[in-house]
């Protein structure tokens, strides 16, 4: 073949290609409902595979096949060892297929419910579900939890497979009844669209080939619907989005923002705003490395500049003036939780969405969701693989759209401040309150008035540390000393505050959190007023002493970290507990059955088991007073 | 030149490309000292192009670094600087001197031992002396089976190993970039891509390609069924071999004598793309270390193979 016909007709394919769509789809079943193998099929059937992966998979179907030595196609797709000896999917594995019509990008999602995380992954991206159904089986508890999680995850259109149907004889009662009951399933869930289609994967009846023996089917084989299925993405009707991921300085004379458009579409000369803060300008050039464009729409990674100079950063959204997005800091959310330390309510979580990051916590659990049977069910926590409906708090206003609406602005993730994992998924429903209707009520004497009067800096000491370390003492002999020196004060002790304020909370985890949070809180307000204020609680987790730290400016908050080893601690018992949680009558006793986090970063690390206290008092006090000459 | 200006909006190389410029971003607002792994091949190429469309008009923040084996093809190295010359990246070489002081090579001590040492060890011994906190490779989905279940931001810790059974979940285009002192992220900007869309994308943008890719006349001989180019006098040849000039490319670049070449006669980028279109052997097959056992591209991963 010459160059040029070899030109010619690459063109002419990339040609086709340029009107050739992407479809992204999620393959959901059990186990043993024939997934992998309907995948292994399409590959097989779309020409896919190379004469290579042939041999290995007959070579694979020989060792661990389940098919007597016949290619076993669920092999294909199982790709980590593990899975392969266990004979189980654990984790999204995603392939690549394409006809002359498409190309297919397919998820391919384990099915247990202890995967649910793994589907959530895999759903999110997905245009289109493929639920797999066993004909023997019948609609399960597994394909009602996995059309829950896709009809979560916003998944419009499901392609409902009922498989092994040469198990059944190829009846079509069969088949009639499980697209009826799965009907009535898909409109209590809200999805939209649903295709049935009677296939065995294994035999290869109606997967690219329509079958003899399903003569009394009409409809399309499974391949013709994924070629044909019109998927429209999240609603059109939303103005021009495009949350800033990077500003692009590269001399005094550019500055552009950089992102991927996320709704909307947008012209040189358009006015727009960028939120939250609220400055308009309008779009000067839309720049690409292939040249400026006219127009950027959705899906297009571009680069903005505007006509005036305008304080925008990373995780601000540039937005179409005539409907911009609501700005708000409070939200009804669904949450996932994908983790194995179980969601708290107010512990803080970094939460990330679009392309900005701020404090969250999860004010609260209205109810959990029970994921097979979509049952509203009381909690007080969220498990793994739980889903529940949530109040969230943020710590800055946000521009959103519900979730419904745009995936990129509605859809976020919850990330551990102490692991850094990914915790939780979720979707906002929408805003609590309008940010742009919360007013702090206006005050003429303010912080810096009380503070003046007093002649001081107001302060926050949180001294933390294991029951029994000293805590207390030393904080006593602090409190003393700056009173004799004039200085204005007050302690928040953990057991008086409990016999008071906190009289309602017990030891549980969840009320641990609250606990450090309503005593956090008060210290903010009395410094507020003025005060040096003296905080001496256990506070165990770093999460809450970190919440607790941000809610002051910085270098008003000192954690001391009174350090006594567990062993002297217990030796001393002052109260007596240790010898209680050690003979099992007091639960989540710290250090006992319930864990420390020593701090990290303490601004003071006091020695305490072999210094005397009013030495730790001292180096208090020096601490507090450095920064006064 | 070409007759096709502009790919329309939404076809999908063109969502695939704004995919991975929207991951390279991410990557340089979201680490302080990322690095992108150059390995001089065609997907090496893409990325490389992709970064430089990715912070357009600024030059790219993220330099590249290659980890040399010290047994590459010749013209690798050479394409690698003047590549990186021409494109004003900053680029970092990293050998293992340990390795080299020990004489490490394919030939002396096995395929499995020279790409621990030269390839794996020294990628953890580079990314450990720079301090890296993520560093961008080429690996795509569709390559391997392991690699199709790892995510586009994969953890690592500060041992530099990855744990399949433990990824952090990752939804929408939200990656998470969080991690503590020590550990990093290996980022796949071209995760969702096929060796298809990498050929079509590099021919409909003029990316340049080391000629390697193009079929030519070159020193040969065969060995257990593979073709393997003698590139420089390092290659010891066993008794009656002598080295012919056949017609051959290659579809992978790595270490030459690790390396298998395929008899072709596409001479052509756009021959190259047709013979892909009617290809019956998937890509990595002319890499020698794939078929050491089942499942050993994960194992190599779990060790900090890329």
């Amino acid at each position: 073949m010459t160059t040029d016909t070899a030109k010619a007709a690459i063109d002419a394919y990339l040609r086709q290609h340029e009107t050739k769509g992407l479809l992204r789809l999620i393959t959901c079943g059990s186990v043993d409902d024939g997934k992998s193998t309907l995948l292994g099929r399409l590959l097989y059937d779309t020409k896919l595979l190379f004469d290579d992966q042939l041999t290995a998979l007959e070579g694979d179907s020989r060792r661990h096949g389940t098919q007597n030595g016949e290619l076993d196609f669920a092999l294909l797709v199982d790709g980590l060892a593990a899975e392969r000896e266990q004979g189980i999917t654990i984790d999204v594995a995603y392939r690549f297929f394409g006809t002359e019509k498409r190309k297919f990008i397919v998820a391919d999602c384990p099915g247990h419910e202890q995967y649910t995380r793994n589907m959530a992954t895999g759903a999110s991206t997905a245009d289109l579900a493929v639920v797999l159904v066993d004909a023997r089986k019948g609609l399960l508890m597994q394909t009602r939890r996995h059309s829950y999680i896709c009809a979560l995850l916003g998944i419009r259109h499901v392609l409902l497979a009922v498989n092994k149907m040469d198990l059944v004889g190829y009846d079509p009662a069969v088949f009639a009844e499980i697209e009826a009951g799965y009907a009535e399933l898909a409109a209590q869930l809200g999805i939209a669209q649903v295709t049935a289609i009677p296939v065995s994967a294994l035999k290869g009846d109606n997967v690219s080939t329509r079958s003899t023996a399903l003569d009394w089917y009409d409809g399309p084989t499974l391949l013709e619907h994924l070629e044909t299925v019109a998927v429209s993405r999240a609603a059109q009707t939303l103005g021009f989005r495009l949350p800033v991921q990077w500003v692009c300085r590269p001399d005094q004379n550019f500055r552009g923002y950089a992102g991927q458009v996320a709704a909307g579409a947008i012209r040189t000369g358009d006015e727009v705003v960028a939120l939250p803060g609220g400055a308009r300008s309008r779009i000067a050039r839309i720049v690409t490395a292939d040249g400026d464009l006219d127009v950027a729409q959705a899906g297009d990674a571009v680069t903005l500049t505007l006509e005036d100079e305008r304080d925008i950063s990373r995780g601000d959204v540039i937005a179409g003036t005539a409907s911009p997005p609501q700005v708000a800091d409070q939200f009804a959310a669904h949450l996932l939780w994908m983790n194995d330390h179980a969601l708290l309510p107010g512990r803080p979580y970094w939460l990330k969405i679009g392309t900005r990051t701020v404090s969250a916590q999860v004010t609260e659990i209205k109810h959990k969701i029970d994921v097979n049977t979509q049952d509203a069910l009381a909690a007080k926590r969220l498990e793994l693989n739980e889903v529940g409906v949530v109040n969230v708090s943020l710590d800055h206003a946000i521009p959103f759209e519900a979730y419904a609406d745009c995936h990129e602005l509605g859809g976020f993730i919850l990330i551990d401040r102490q692991s850094n994992a990914t915790v939780a998924a979720g979707t906002l429903d929408f805003a609590l309150r309008r940010a742009d209707n919360i007013h702090w009520q206006h005050v003429d004497v303010d912080r810096e008035a009380r503070a003046r009067i007093k002649g001081q800096h107001p302060a926050c000491l949180w001294f933390t540390g294991l029951s029994g370390s000293g805590k207390s003492t030393v904080a006593n002999l602090v409190e003393k000393r700056l009173h004799a020196m004039g200085y204005h004060t007050y302690m928040l002790d953990g057991d008086n505050v409990r016999h008071g304020l906190n009289r309602d909370l017990g030891f549980t985890d969840e009320d641990r959190v609250e606990n450090i949070r309503r005593v956090a809180e008060v210290a903010r307000l009395m410094t507020d007023a003025g005060l040096i204020v003296l905080v001496s609680f256990i506070s165990p987790f770093r999460s809450e002493r970190q919440m607790a730290r941000a809610l002051f400016a910085e270098g008003d908050f000192h954690e001391v970290f009174v350090d006594t080893p567990l062993a002297i601690c217990e030796q001393r018992d002052p109260k007596g507990l240790y010898a209680k949680a050690r003979a099992g009558a007091l639960k989540n006793f710290t250090g006992i059955d319930s864990p420390y986090e020593a701090p990290e970063h303490a601004e003071l690390h006091l020695h305490a088991a072999d210094t005397a206290p009013d030495v730790l008092a001292q180096q208090v006090i020096e601490e507090l007073l450095k920064d006064e000459a | 030149m070409k007759d096709i200006d502009t790919l329309a909006h939404d076809s999908h190389l063109k969502r695939l490309e704004a995919e991975s410029i929207h991951i390279m971003r991410e990557v340089a607002a979201e680490f302080a000292n990322p690095v992108m792994l150059y390995s001089v091949g065609k997907d090496s190429s893409v990325l490389l192009h992709l970064l430089q469309k990715a912070f357009h008009p600024a030059p790219p923040p993220i330099p590249l670094m290659h980890v040399d084996t010290t047994w590459k093809f010749r013209e690798m190295i050479a394409f690698r600087d003047r590549r990186a010359k021409e494109t004003g990246c900053r680029l970092i070489v990293h050998i293992n001197q340990e390795g080299v002081a020990q004489g490490v090579g394919p030939f002396t001590h096995g395929s499995a031992v020279h790409t621990d040492v030269m390839k794996t060890q020294s990628l953890k011994q580079a990314l450990d002396k720079h301090k890296f906190d993520a560093a961008i490779g080429g690996a795509r989905r569709d390559e391997e089976k392991s690699r199709a279940k790892e995510r586009v931001f994969s953890f690592r810790n500060a041992q530099h190993r990855w744990d399949p059974k433990n990824q952090r979940p990752e939804l929408w285009s939200l990656y998470n970039a969080r991690i503590k002192k020590g550990e990093s992220v290996r980022v796949f900007p071209l995760s969702n891509w096929t060796e298809l869309d990498i050929w079509l994308y590099i021919y409909r943008e003029n990316i340049e390609v080391p000629s390697l890719y193009l079929a030519a006349e070159r020193p040969v001989v065969e060995r257990d069924g593979t073709l393997i180019m003698v590139d420089d006098d390092r290659m010891p040849l066993e008794p009656g071999e002598t080295p012919r000039m056949r017609s051959v490319r290659f579809r992978t670049l790595g270490c030459y004598p690790l390396t298998g070449a395929i008899e072709s006669e596409a001479d052509t980028l756009p021959k190259v793309i047709q013979e892909m279109l009617v290809a019956t052997t998937s890509e990595r097959q002319g890499r020698v270390i794939d078929k050491d056992a089942g499942a050993s591209m994960e194992q190599k991963k779990q060790e900090g193979y890329f």
